[in-house]
């Protein structure tokens, strides 16, 4: 901590939040909020004077409100930056003025009540996303009394009990009397591995966390009774499985089966009711303290920072990299990378090595003083250009100048164009080619496809981020789905030109599908509102031709939803199956005319 | 209506000389793929100037007799059949890079995650399926028009959101290896959860 603080070439940003992201790899420009610490953080000297004549006392934030704080404070001891910092909305003397206290008392003058938020903007070539997690909150459910019994203490509760640093000086003492606990137990995996109860996922760290604290325990009070109540103990990890051996010889009980009723008697001592799945029994044991072993959740702010890069999560709400094995710290956004639990849970040391991982990857782009742009752009005949502003009005990135008033044909900015093709797609005079993706490209595919049987298959569009990974995942992960779908893979569904939607139908599809990413996820801002648009346009114009708009079907499969598109897939193959060949054959009578 | 369907060529399709690879990818493919008919159904495709299976196209052997035929044959335009191109596009372009042609000039059919491996018991179907796919991948590459990537100014500036553990090591390795680092953190102390800590496994070591 203190070596980034200290670091020439890093520059800390505390009480900040990120606003806006806008533009590339290469070329981000960040918005951020700084907001106003009320202390000069270069010259304090964390010297505490402020802090010993604050008249207001509050629950400290950093011991989880096992101790108290004042309105102007350190965050810890070890925090960095050492400079102390006010809460405006505790203190007195900021609003109305009536305390000032802390003024008078500082001799460096480092107090300033008038300090303002900051808008800083920072532009950077890459970006490490390490926003960390969330510690599930027991109250929620409140199944084992954390609550309602004092003596009920989350995993991280117990870790400020036991540190030095901590409100008890590491003394391990009982919130009801403060006296030291003669028994204590542990409740493994609360909050994970049960979707009924929680998240579905198993945490990760907590079986490891609990066997240290046991160790912990076991070191300072040898002759405490210690209990572990688990469903499987996973010491999976280097040197992991002698801790847990360790703890088992040094007296650790460890009961298979999570308690299924906890009640507080009389003296603050908590009767626990637990089936013995390795016994077969009903157990019941009373404990002096209960430490629920917490699991890790996404950190708050993640699908604002998912929608701000484009990124995508998987179903559990982590932020989902550009492949599990082989590019597990990237994103599928160029020079965006992964560290930490903001990619799913883990423990510190997995945490490290993917922050080193994360920072390799991005040193990767930004050794050289240029980057590769994006080849797949689109394109402009100014001779086919009515200037009619269309298309400048749908590109997400303000890529495409154009003038409707002096008729100047429209311009594509390349550097700024992503290629989502949503420009080609809107165009009405075809002035437009998207690169790699053209008209001709995809109406060749088309055609392929429905030359022979037509009626068979079922065309289907695909987003390359979304919908096409989504497909990929369900192969990943081996789900079986009806063979009738062929799939045309566009960068953004934004893309998918309604005369695509023709040519198909024109050549015998009995049925259509466009895919794309979730309204939110789309990785080209906001392109995939286009494709709504669109085939909603295309449904109504069916339905008023006489052809059953249920035909062409829209569905938003995200690159972690395999399972969706399966059932999407088999609920396509239903559809075709109630299209008939005299149906067909009318669509494409009445569509050649 | 938007576009009209072009109904000219306007590339130069029919020069095409299209190189087919049906990749087995050992068994993943070829076990609910008939590759070796595959291929056979392509080699009557116009403009194909070869087609078959292949054990691994990704392999350096794979690779290499796809550079070679790509000289002896004069290809421009290769397709490869083969797992998701989300994988192994990268892979391909860069041989197709190696070999002098521009790697744009590649298509790829995905045979494994959207065939082989979602269809496994059906090899009938699965095969259909992945003779379409192919076919539709080589009418696509006919019209495919090399590209050059422009280069763009990079900010050798990096951006590291959270002051936790994994973000002060990202930031470190950075800084480390002489690039500026701009980290944000919504807490007025960097450190994470990980400075709330006591010890930690598999250490037993204090966690700040």
């Amino acid at each position: 901590m203190t070596d980034a603080g200290r670091h020439p070439r890093i520059t800390i940003h505390t009480l900040s939040d990120v606003l806006e992201i806008k533009g590339n790899v290469g070329n981000f420009d960040v918005q951020i909020v700084k907001k106003a610490r009320y202390v000069d953080e270069k010259a304090c000297t964390a010297c505490g004077d402020c802090a010993k004549v604050c008249p207001v006392v509050r629950p400290d934030e950093f011991n989880l409100g096992l101790s108290s704080r004042r309105a102007i404070y350190s965050p810890f001891p070890q925090a960095v930056p050492s400079a102390y910092v006010l809460n405006p909305h505790e203190c007195l003397g900021n609003n109305p003025v009536v305390c000032s206290k802390c003024l008078e008392a500082c001799e460096k003058k480092c107090i300033d009540f008038h300090m303002s938020d900051q808008t800083l903007n920072e532009r950077v070539g890459t970006i490490v996303v390490a926003t960390g997690l969330a510690p599930h909150d027991p109250r929620v459910l409140d199944e084992y009394g954390y609550t309602r019994y004092e003596n009920v203490l989350t995993s991280l509760e117990f870790e400020r009990l036991v540190n030095a640093g901590g409100p008890t000086q590491g003394h391990l003492l009982r919130p009801t009397d403060r006296q030291q606990p003669k028994s204590v137990g542990f409740i493994q995996c609360v909050g994970s591995r049960s979707a009924r109860r929680g998240k579905a996922y198993c945490s990760n760290i907590c079986c490891m966390n609990t066997i240290k604290s046991t160790l912990v325990l076991k070191e300072h009070y040898p002759d405490m009774a210690v209990k572990v109540f688990y469903i499987d103990i996973r010491a999976f990890g280097k040197g992991f499985e002698d801790l847990y051996t360790r703890s088992r010889r040094q007296g650790v009980h460890y009961v298979r089966g999570l308690p299924g009723h906890v009640e507080e008697l009389p003296d603050g001592r908590l009767r626990v009711a637990v089936e013995n799945a390795s016994g077969g029994t009903l157990d019941y044991y009373e404990l002096d303290m209960l430490v629920l072993a917490i699991g890790i959740e996404p950190a708050a702010g993640t699908h604002k920072l998912q929608e701000m890069l484009g990124l995508q999560l998987t179903s559990d709400g982590f932020f989902l990299e550009a492949h599990p094995k082989l590019q597990p710290v990237d994103a599928a956004t160029r020079g965006v990378f992964y560290a930490g639990c903001a990619e799913g849970p883990k423990d510190i040391k997995e945490s490290v090595t993917q922050a080193s991982a994360a920072a390799v990857r991005a040193i990767r782009l930004m050794q050289s003083n240029t980057i590769a742009a994006e080849a797949i752009t689109s394109e402009i005949d100014p001779e086919l250009c009515k200037a009619c502003g269309k298309c400048a009005q749908v590109c997400p990135y303000h890529a495409i100048t154009v003038d409707p008033k002096k008729k100047t044909p429209a311009q594509v900015v390349t550097a700024a164009c992503s290629g989502c093709g949503t420009c080609a797609a809107e165009c009405a005079f075809g002035a437009i080619t998207m690169n790699h993706f053209t008209d001709r490209q995809i109406v060749d595919q088309i055609d392929a496809m429905l030359e022979d049987r037509p009626s068979e298959k079922i065309l289907t569009f695909a987003c390359n981020w979304c919908s096409y990974a989504g497909a990929d995942y369900a192969g990943v992960s081996r789900l079986q789905y009806p063979p009738n779908a062929r799939l045309i893979r566009t960068m953004c569904s934004g893309r998918v030109d309604e005369q695509f939607i023709w040519h198909g139908f024109k050549k015998g599809a009995p049925v259509i599908l466009v895919s794309g990413c979730h309204i939110g996820d789309c990785h080209y801002i906001n392109a995939n509102h286009w494709t709504v648009k669109r085939v909603e346009k295309v449904r109504q114009k069916m339905e008023k031709r006489g052809l059953r708009p249920e035909r062409l079907q829209l569905e938003w499969i995200s690159a972690a939803e395999g399972v969706r598109f399966a059932e999407v897939m088999t609920r396509m193959e239903q559809l075709r199956r109630t299209v008939t060949d005299k149906e067909i054959a009318e669509t494409i009578d009445l569509l050649e005319k | 209506m938007t576009t009209p369907v072009p109904t000219t060529s306007t590339t130069a399709a029919g020069d095409a000389r299209i190189g087919v690879y049906v990749c087995r990818c050992g068994l993943n493919i070829a076990q609910t793929v008939d590759c070796d008919a595959v291929a056979a159904a392509m080699a009557k495709q116009p403009d194909v100037a070869v087609a078959k299976s292949i054990g691994y196209a990704c392999s350096e052997p794979g690779q290499r007799e796809i550079r070679e035929e790509i000289e002896t044959l004069g290809l421009n335009r290769v397709v490869i059949g083969s797992c998701s191109p989300r994988l192994h596009e990268p892979t391909f372009r860069q041989m197709l890079a190696a070999a002098g042609l521009n790697p744009y000039l590649l298509e790829m059919a995905n045979l494994r995650e959207q065939c082989s491996w979602v269809h496994m018991q059906n090899r009938e179907g699965a095969t259909a399926k992945a003779r379409d796919l192919v076919k539709m991948a080589v009418a696509r590459s006919r019209r495919l028009q090399p590209l050059d990537e422009a280069r763009l100014p990079m900010t050798q500036r990096a951006l590291v959101i959270g002051g936790g553990v994994a973000g002060i090591q990202a930031a470190l390795d950075m800084a480390d290896n002489g690039y500026e680092v701009v980290m944000v953190e919504r807490q007025p102390s960097i450190g994470g959860v990980m400075a709330q800590l006591d010890k930690t496994f598999p250490t037993m070591d204090c966690s700040i």
